[in-house]
């Protein structure tokens, strides 16, 4: 129970485009404990998917993960063969992704994209496997679940597909699961079905869940901790009522501000002053500051470090220097 | 004034000269403009003159590509020849660009029923082997330049329509057309000062890959037995070269060779031309 | 796969293909009479014909009728299969084009499948390792390919394989030496067809080249890909089993679309290489002004290509689901 299922140290994954190298992610850490939900959480564009895929090791051309360290059930992901990380891909750790109708193959049948993950992960003849892929999409409450297996994906609706997403990644019943932002390109009255069912999934299998997404409200009503991203970096860490209760960061502050909530009565919308930054080339120093409310002089000069308030619970800001000590920078 | 380039665009010539094989391209269609324009200036021979060499003689100094077996200069017939498959190209290219545009835009701007007969024409041609059909029109209505150079141009007038007429549909529900129409402009100056400039990219592109198509058909017209037996073209060469290449193979090598260069200039300065013109192939 | 509904699919394209069927015979016939001179002189070609044959067309064909009536005598004969009579060759022209069609399609099919499949498998190679140094000698090479007349390809081909290196023969479908019959048949054929069909693939197999690398690159970004890799799927079967199978859509519609052209290649390198098939019928036809043949040449192939376009759609209905089950 100490050990964190999976733990990321120092990852820095960079973008080698013609424009000029991406700093997407810059030296990130994080853990996730068995059987915990663990949002990721920051504005599109900060590098919270490209944390994503580089805990998979899906970095393509024109990325590549430079350094740090992977630590999934006790191994260093990062020093795999490619043959072994194979194995790790879609059984023990699987992926969910964001929009259903693009990330599966129009050309083949949706039993059979199942069964292809079925078959890589377990030791099953084509007709158990068969068997396995009908209970997968059972199990994410698919009706008819028998005559779905042989649809093509565009004969479903596309709550229906991220289902069909979602069996694919938990049919081999992974110790596992990394949602990238799996309810955005849905309807709304869909999104909370979807987030139940995986909630529930994760219940049943006792899974951990890494949640990918910008929606506020989804973080505090299915995570136990989160992490707070900004242009390639975490700013803040914490449970989720801690922070969503007392935010340190300024920037975590400011987008709680800028989220409607029935609870409070906003006379003005509010939203972050300024740009998200360019990633080629981040603000010097702290690269939150030149939209920050808070700043002090230094951080335009120097990086702050992540500073420990607790266990569990950080800010990467200079108003903690003080409070904490720095932890890791 | 007509919207085309943003401030931040890189001048076409940029773009252009990064790709170095257009650029080779570029200088060898010019080179090859050159032979054909000014080469008879200098010639020693007459092209089609017979007698003014030995029979069948190999390349050398005297004679630089050769004789055939008549005694006729192979480089002599070979630049008229040049000037003659370069006119055919670029004469039906430019005629069927124009038409092109013309029917293309009128079906895209006023849609409908121009649209619809326009589409049911172009899905004839589509399936029609063009090739064959050319074969018949110049077999019935004579073997003359400017037969191959008509036929050649209303067989390909269809797909330059297409084009242009997906251009103007997807342009004209643009916003700088709707701009443009509130400040009063007329329906002509829509057509022509708006979406026309805009539209005209891909149709550049696609002419100048028609001129090498038109090229390569005219020669294959000519190498049947369709060519004009007056002017004769670089594909008639070749057919007068199948009898006897087997002891002269320098009567098929250069003719063909030159319109080989032609073509492949053409294609590479297309491509280049594609990077420019394309915006949509731009964003790689 | 219902194939109810596939049989439906296939039931529409062959019924719209029946106008322009219409239109091709239509085309035959305006030419007719369009064309300068005696309408007479087209429905016998350039050879001598007696006085009295002369007049049994005039009658045949109605040409002293109106023209709406010569045009449903035409089309009649058309439907009986009735495509004339060449005095050239002393044959019916439909039979006479008949007996050449295996050949063509010989040469063809072998050519189509072979520059298909070479096409297809460089293409998808090519894809995988882009901006190599054999990427660029390849994109290069297919360049050339097809800016090359493809006759005269055939003719340096002739001149440095078959005359200067005598491998292979110089001209026809078969020696007059060789066995005719069985196997020995057979590789005679074959050792025949190589040349022709090789220079015959080479615009093609460029064609197909370039197409699929740039459809393989453009799928292999998609993110259904992503998925595949996520599950732990290995490379190789992601490119050939997801990713080819989505590239390979438009490169099938592109063969088929280009049959007509494959068609008239077919044509210039028959007659290069005296390969006995309609093509070289064609140049023979055109060298004697022989209109019917040419007329119903010009019928026969365009209704092979008409045939090639529906079985394209076919295939690409069998490969897209989405096609058929909407």
């Amino acid at each position: 129970m100490s050990e964190p299922l999976l733990s990321a140290k120092n990852l820095v994954t960079r973008l080698f485009t013609d424009s000029g190298t991406v700093l997407a992610v810059d030296g990130v850490s994080l853990h996730v404990g068995h059987g915990e939900a663990v949002a990721l959480v920051g504005e599109s564009g900060c590098g919270k998917s490209m944390t994503a895929l580089s805990l998979m090791r899906l970095v393509r051309k024109p990325g590549r993960i430079i350094s740090g360290e992977v630590t999934f059930e006790g191994r260093n992901l990062l020093s795999l063969s490619e043959r072994e990380m194979r194995d790790v891909r879609g059984g023990r750790l699987a992926m969910v992704f964001q929009d259903p109708m693009t990330f599966l193959n129009p050309l083949m049948r949706v039993g059979e994209q199942i069964m292809e993950a079925v078959l890589l992960h377990q030791r099953l003849g084509r007709s158990a496997a068969r068997l396995a892929a009908l209970e997968a999409l059972e199990r994410v409450g698919i009706p008819a679940a028998k005559n779905v297996m042989d649809y093509f994906p565009h004969q479903l609706s596309g709550g229906m597909r991220q289902r069909v997403l979602i069996a694919m990644a938990i049919s081999s019943k992974p110790a596992m699961l990394i949602a990238d932002e799996p309810t955005t390109a849905l309807d709304v009255t869909i999104q909370a079905q979807i987030m139940r069912l995986l909630a529930q999934l994760r219940r049943e299998l006792s899974s951990s869940m890494l949640l990918i997404t910008h929606d506020l409200g989804l973080v505090a009503e299915y995570c136990d901790r989160v992490y707070v991203m900004y242009a390639g970096r975490i700013v803040e860490e914490g449970d989720v009522f801690g922070v969503f209760a007392n935010p340190r960061h300024p920037y975590t502050r400011a987008l709680l501000r800028s989220t409607l909530s029935p609870d409070r009565r906003i006379q003005k919308l509010s939203s972050i002053e300024g740009q998200p930054p360019n990633l080629i080339m981040p603000p010097p120093g702290c690269r939150f500051h030149p939209r920050c409310g808070e700043k002090l002089p230094k951080c335009a000069v120097d990086a702050p470090p992540d500073f420990a308030l607790a266990p569990g619970v950080g800010a990467r800001c200079w108003l903690y220097e003080g409070n904490g000590h720095a932890a890791a920078p | 004034m007509a919207i085309t380039h943003t401030l931040a665009e890189p001048t076409w010539w940029r773009i252009f000269s990064r790709n170095r094989a257009s650029v080779a391209g570029a200088v060898v269609l010019v080179a090859l403009f050159a032979l054909a324009i000014f080469a008879p200036v200098f010639l020693r021979f007459e092209p089609g003159r017979i007698n003014v060499g030995p029979s069948m003689a190999p390349p050398g100094l005297i004679h630089l590509m050769g004789t055939d077996e008549l005694g006729r200069d192979v480089f002599s017939r070979a630049t008229a020849g040049l000037s003659v498959s370069l006119m055919v190209g670029f004469g039906a290219a430019t005629i069927s660009t124009f038409l092109g545009i013309v029917v293309g835009g009128l079906a895209g701007f006023f849609g409908r029923r121009t649209d619809a007969l326009l589409m049911r024409l172009t899905e004839v041609f589509q399936v029609i082997p063009r090739f064959f059909l050319a074969v018949l029109l110049v077999a019935f209505f004579g073997a003359s330049i400017l037969n191959i150079l008509v036929t050649i141009a209303v067989l390909s007038w269809p797909e330059i329509a297409r084009l242009v007429r997906g251009e103007f549909l997807s342009l004209r529900s643009r916003q700088f057309v709707d701009a443009a129409r509130v400040a009063g402009a007329s329906r002509m100056s829509l057509i022509f000062v708006e979406i026309l400039p805009n539209a005209l990219g891909p149709v550049v592109v696609n002419a100048t890959l028609m001129v090498g198509q038109a090229m390569l058909l005219e020669a294959g017209l000519s190498y049947l037995g369709l060519g004009d037996p007056t002017k004769a073209s670089l594909g008639q060469m070749l057919q007068e070269a199948q009898q006897i290449m087997r002891s002269a193979w320098w009567t098929t090598a250069f003719p063909g060779l030159l319109i080989f260069l032609c073509v492949l200039s053409l294609n590479l300065v297309g491509d280049g031309l594609t990077d420019i013109l394309n915006p949509r192939s731009r964003e790689r | 796969m219902p194939t109810a509904s596939l049989l439906l699919y296939v039931g529409g394209r062959l019924a719209q293909a029946v106008p322009i069927l219409f239109i091709i015979i239509l085309i035959n016939f305006a030419l007719i009479h369009a064309a300068p001179g005696d309408p007479v002189d087209f429905l016998i070609g350039a050879t001598e014909a007696t006085p009295e044959y002369i007049e049994s067309l005039r009658r045949e064909f109605g040409l002293d009728q109106p023209l709406w009536v010569q045009l449903a005598t035409y089309l009649s004969k058309i439907v009986q299969f009735d495509l004339g009579y060449s005095l050239r060759f002393r044959e019916p022209v439909l039979s006479l084009i008949l007996s050449r069609m295996p050949a063509t399609l010989l040469l063809m099919g072998t050519a189509l499948l072979f520059s298909s499949a070479v096409g297809i498998l460089l293409g998808v190679i090519a894809a995988r390792r882009p901006y190599s140094a054999g990427d660029y000698a390849a994109t290069f090479v297919s360049l050339a390919g097809y800016s090359m007349p493809v006759f005269w390809l055939g003719q340096i081909m002739l001149i440095v394989f078959a005359l200067h290196m005598a491998w292979f023969p110089t001209q026809g479908m078969y020696s007059l030496r060789a066995p005719s019959q069985g196997f020995g048949r057979i590789l005679d054929v074959a050792h025949h067809l190589v040349l022709p069909a090789i220079t015959y693939s080479f615009y093609h197999l460029a064609l197909i080249y370039r197409l699929t690398r740039v459809k393989m690159q453009e799928v292999m970004a998609l993110d259904f890909i992503t998925t595949a890799r996520a599950k732990g799927v290995a490379e190789g079967r992601v490119v050939y089993r997801h990713a080819l199978r989505n590239a390979i859509l438009p490169v099938v519609t592109v063969i088929g679309l280009n049959f007509g052209f494959m068609l008239a290649g077919s044509v210039l390198t028959e007659t290069v290489f005296a390969w006995p098939g309609m093509g070289r019928l064609l140049y023979e036809a055109i060298g004697a002004r022989d209109y019917p043949v040419l007329m119903g040449l010009f019928v026969v192939l365009s209704v092979m290509v008409i045939c090639a376009n529906v079985l394209t759609d076919v295939t690409y209905a069998l490969i897209d689901p989405r096609v058929v089950y909407r």
